[in-house]
């Protein structure tokens, strides 16, 4: 089990480097990641980040939510969204902002290029809520908290803010 | 020893009451909680957790000069401060429709019924003053399931009220 950073910790906010090296080093990184996703109340989601190793690495895995498009466990090393399409609004917490939980805009379906923890490229196309726990955990990977963010509750139902995409 | 008291203030309208307002408390040697302050027709209103060392009286002698100048109406209460406990709604329901006495009563009332703690409520009167509207947005917990929910609204639905019902699921990661 890894230790989770939990804001306000300044590490957090700061940038990750590109993984380069797919060795038995890495894959055990990635087994001690899982399980301390999995043992995180209803996680769904984590990013190396997270656990203070700053490099772009993400996991997720929403298989434990029913009848959603969904492609089960994800190791996601160097990802990048090639496309994005729709916004979605939609609720949002993160094991490292204990008690708190806001409303996110996201891409409602995005094209995702990454390597899998062998180093294979990959390509998946997804959305819902597997597509934001995706955009969620990559914002990791550039210092983004979901507090970045954060869309205001009122008006919500009539007004629509644009997503800030990636450069 | 610091106590949490809710304080509730109203005043017309203007630029700077809650820059005046918070400077008071800080200087005070108040800390703030959380909070909801919001333009309601042409006042503005605040609801407002303060940690605050002395008393309901000591607290209102910190904002008597801001109170007088600005034209406030503050009321203070003392209460359990109970911090870092959120409950995480799992139902929002946005209602909207003519605007008529009873609307509020009539949707807030099937859902209790049906099982629903509020948690955020909030209402707006758009349109015209000829033709208003009400637009009303809530967040809850449903605590006797969805299913109870989605019943009771359809209730109010036939009687012409626009109702919408989506469960949220947090995503946490």
């Amino acid at each position: 089990m890894l230790e989770i950073l939990t804001y306000p910790d300044e590490r957090l906010k700061q940038l990750s480097a590109e993984v380069t090296l797919f060795d038995a080093e890495l894959q055990q990184f990635l087994a001690d990641l899982e399980e301390t996703m999995r043992a995180g109340p209803g996680g769904v989601g984590i990013a190396a980040p997270q656990v203070g190793r700053f490099q772009r690495i993400a996991l997720v895995d929403v298989s434990s939510k029913p009848k959603i498009e969904q492609h089960g466990f994800l190791a996601l090393i160097n990802p990048e969204i090639v496309e994005y399409n729709g916004f979605v609004k939609g609720r949002e917490g993160c094991m490292s902002v204990p008690d708190f939980t806001g409303n996110v805009m996201r891409a409602e379906t995005i094209t995702l290029e990454y390597r899998d923890a062998q180093g294979e490229k990959q390509t998946i196309k997804t959305g819902g809520f597997e597509a934001r726990a995706i955009q969620h955990e990559m914002d990791h990977l550039d210092g983004l908290l979901f507090l970045d963010r954060l869309v205001s509750r009122r008006n919500d139902l009539f007004r629509r803010k644009v997503y800030q995409s990636k450069e | 020893m610091s106590h949490w008291y809710i304080l509730s203030l109203v005043g017309k309208d203007r630029p700077g009451i809650v820059a005046h307002v918070t400077q008071a408390l800080y200087d005070g040697g108040c800390n703030l909680g959380e909070a909801s302050m919001i333009r309601m027709g042409g006042s503005f209103t605040i609801m407002l957790m303060v940690g605050h060392d002395g008393t309901v009286k000591s607290l209102q002698n910190l904002l008597s000069t801001v109170a007088d100048s600005m034209g406030l109406q503050i009321h203070i209460d003392k209460m359990a401060g109970d911090l870092h406990h959120h409950v995480e709604p799992d139902v929002q329901i946005t209602v909207y429709g003519a605007d008529r006495p009873g609307i509020v009563a009539h949707v807030t009332g099937a859902l209790a019924e049906a099982g629903l703690n509020i948690v955020n409520l909030e209402s707006d009167v758009g349109g015209t003053a000829a033709k208003p509207i009400y637009i009303m947005h809530i967040d809850g917990v449903a605590g006797e399931g969805i299913a109870a929910l989605e019943s009771a609204l359809q209730i109010v639905i036939k009687e012409g009220i626009e109702a919408k019902l989506t469960p949220i699921e947090a995503m946490v990661g």
